[in-house]
């Protein structure tokens, strides 16, 4: 049943990446809420499969990779309806419900919902440790379809291509103040979320440690290299992209790891 | 009761002309006596266009007689530059016209806006009675469908608007931004007041011969600055427009990377509108500057003119749609309840709009 409701959301996800893609084909791009409220939906399924896992569980449901890409996938939903309601930045949900959809679809498809061997007793600190540190990927995740959006407009600007997107795309200073806020957004929360895992009082591996503060050290540089104008915006933008890539990948290989160890 | 419109545009009449038949403030009285019951005149730089309600038919040459503004006799050759048409005609030619698509310009906007304040004045004053009303409600709502079902709107087609839709996708807001024009130039005099109607409010003006850009500089309200410091102005300006008639580039990069170094996370938006170019290409590599010379502009402003075109056969199709659902609507509705209390007894009220 639960999986059934993540299937829905993945659909309702597809809807949105079908539009935007016959958009971009037909090269034109209408004022619609369709993307919106098909992220909305998917996020509402979402809320609800995570709210029965957590039932059964009797815990926060991550307590494996698959339901940590579910979370995350739930977060960058959540926050994109926050922000995109916020921030009125048109096209955003275009360019993120692929990523929803693909974390979706990777959640689904690879063998990795495995319940843990031995349940673990009760930790709000680790519940509260993991559950924030992965709203701070959804920041981050966001300030990388930011910084994608960003990029995208400023290529075209560069090289004097432009797609009828371009006239959808918001302006570059709009794009780099909305990534720089997600980008302080989710760094606040990285650091709650670091500092509460020394209070985890649970022995924990010393890579999972050393790469949680790699991924803070990278984002706290990115932010200085933002404030001390030492780079141009579109090489922050660019940075928001990798990073969030390393940070993605970090994320699987330590969880996927850590399962199997 | 028959409605018609008449009138002359930018196709069928050179400008010499339709500013003799403008219209004046006896046209309303004489419109009147002639039988209108209601009556609209849609004014602009491209069209003087009488859109009317009359129970009997009235012939044109005193129509037009009705908006000659010098008094005099118009011949055949006059005539043959005014149009006419009768009901679905008048109908089809006023949502084709609010929607922009007989205008100079297809796609152009301001036409819809000016359509509406036409009608707003013929409302208020007492000139538009029922059938124009529905006549221009319906013609509103076909534009705006039009508008929105098809990207006939879309896209900058002159080389002003295109800088300033760059500009705006560069910068954001325009307000409050800098600009330096070097040299001078109608192309960049006219892109200097789309910047500025926009909100640009610092405009520089730089020129070898100082009492030109002083010339400039009073026109546009800005201030002329001395040729000699040009190049330190980009220390502070975000835009560039460049036209002078050197005959090697004046902006290379290795002139231009001391001033980057001081602007980090400012852009230069660069605009090169002199043949040859004022600004080596390579300026564009650089983070944060974006060159365009006059090529690119024009290249912009022509993919958006054929875009247009390519949209205008979906655009006619729902303007047609609207006519033949007008003409349903006004057949039933014709067939007993318009009250003849509602239509106006009196002509009045001048109404002039520019359509640009």
């Amino acid at each position: 049943m639960d999986r059934q409701l993540l299937i829905f959301a993945a659909i309702c996800y597809l809807a949105a990446v079908i539009r935007t893609i016959v958009s971009f084909r037909a090269r034109i791009f209408r004022r619609s809420r369709f993307v919106f409220l098909t992220i909305v939906l998917g996020f509402l399924l979402q809320t609800a499969f995570l709210f029965l896992r957590g039932h059964a569980l009797g815990s926060c449901p991550i307590t494996n990779l698959f339901e940590v890409l579910v979370f995350l996938a739930w977060s960058i939903a959540l926050i994109y309806v926050l922000i995109g309601t916020t921030y009125r930045l048109s096209l955003m949900g275009a360019f993120t419900a692929p990523l929803v959809f693909l974390l979706q679809v990777a959640a689904l498809l690879a063998p990795i919902d495995i319940p843990r061997a031995s349940p673990i007793a009760p930790n709000p600190w680790l519940e509260f440790h993991a559950s924030i540190s992965i709203v701070a990927y959804g920041a981050f995740a966001l300030a990388c379809v930011a910084g994608a959006m960003y990029l995208v407009q400023e290529r075209q600007l560069k090289t004097h291509q432009l797609h009828s997107i371009f006239y959808h795309l918001p302006p570059l200073p709009n794009l780099f103040s909305a990534m720089t806020r997600l980008l302080w957004f989710g760094f606040i929360l990285y650091s709650a979320g670091l500092i509460s895992g020394f209070f985890v009082n649970e022995p924990l591996p010393w890579t999972k440690i050393v790469l949680a503060i790699a991924i803070w050290i990278l984002y706290g540089a990115i932010l200085q290299g933002r404030y001390l104008r030492w780079m141009a915006p579109r090489r922050i933008a660019t940075l928001c992209v990798i990073a969030f890539a390393v940070a993605l990948s970090l994320l699987w290989s330590i969880e996927f790891v850590g399962h199997r160890a | 009761m028959n409605f018609f419109c008449f009138g002359l545009n930018h196709r069928t009449a050179p400008i010499a002309a339709r500013e003799r038949f403008v219209g004046h403030t006896r046209s309303k009285a004489l419109l009147r006596d002639l039988g209108c019951r209601e009556v609209l005149l849609l004014t602009t730089c491209n069209r003087v266009e009488i859109y009317a309600a009359a129970d009997a038919s009235i012939a044109s040459e005193e129509i037009a007689q009705s908006l000659r503004i010098d008094g005099g006799t118009s011949t055949k050759n006059d005539l043959e530059a005014f149009y006419r048409k009768e009901n679905a005609e008048c109908a089809r030619h006023l949502f084709r016209v609010a929607a922009g698509l007989d205008s100079m310009v297809v796609g152009e906007t301001e036409i819809l806006g000016q359509a509406k304040r036409a009608y707003a004045e013929a409302h208020a004053s007492g000139n538009a009675g029922p059938l124009l009303h529905r006549l221009c409600q319906r013609a509103f709502r076909a534009a705006k469908q039009v508008r929105s079902k098809t990207q006939i709107t879309r896209g900058p087609v002159s080389v002003g608007s295109v800088a300033v839709d760059l500009a705006e996708k560069i910068f954001g807001d325009l307000r409050g931004r800098k600009v330096l024009v070097l040299g001078a130039g109608e192309t960049s005099e006219k892109t200097l007041r789309a910047l500025a109607s926009r909100g640009v409010s610092d405009l520089r003006v730089s020129n070898r011969t100082p009492a030109r850009a002083e010339e400039l500089a009073s026109e546009l309200e800005g201030i002329a600055v001395p040729f000699a410091t040009w190049l330190e102005q980009c220390r502070e300006i975000d835009i560039l427009i460049s036209s002078t008639a050197a005959e090697t580039h004046l902006l290379t990069p290795r002139l231009l990377v001391p001033i980057l170094r001081d602007r980090t996370d400012r852009p230069l938006f660069i605009i090169d509108i002199a043949v040859p170019r004022d600004v080596a290409p390579e300026v564009n590599d650089f983070d944060g500057v974006y060159l365009y010379d006059i090529d690119s502009l024009r290249e912009i402003a022509s993919e958006s003119r054929e875009l247009r075109r390519q949209q205008l056969a979906a655009a006619e199709a729902i303007i047609e749609e609207h006519v033949a659902d007008f003409q349903k609507h006004l057949g039933l509705s014709q067939s007993g309840t318009r009250s003849t209390k509602e239509c106006p007894t009196r002509v009045s009220g001048e109404l002039r709009t520019s359509e640009l």
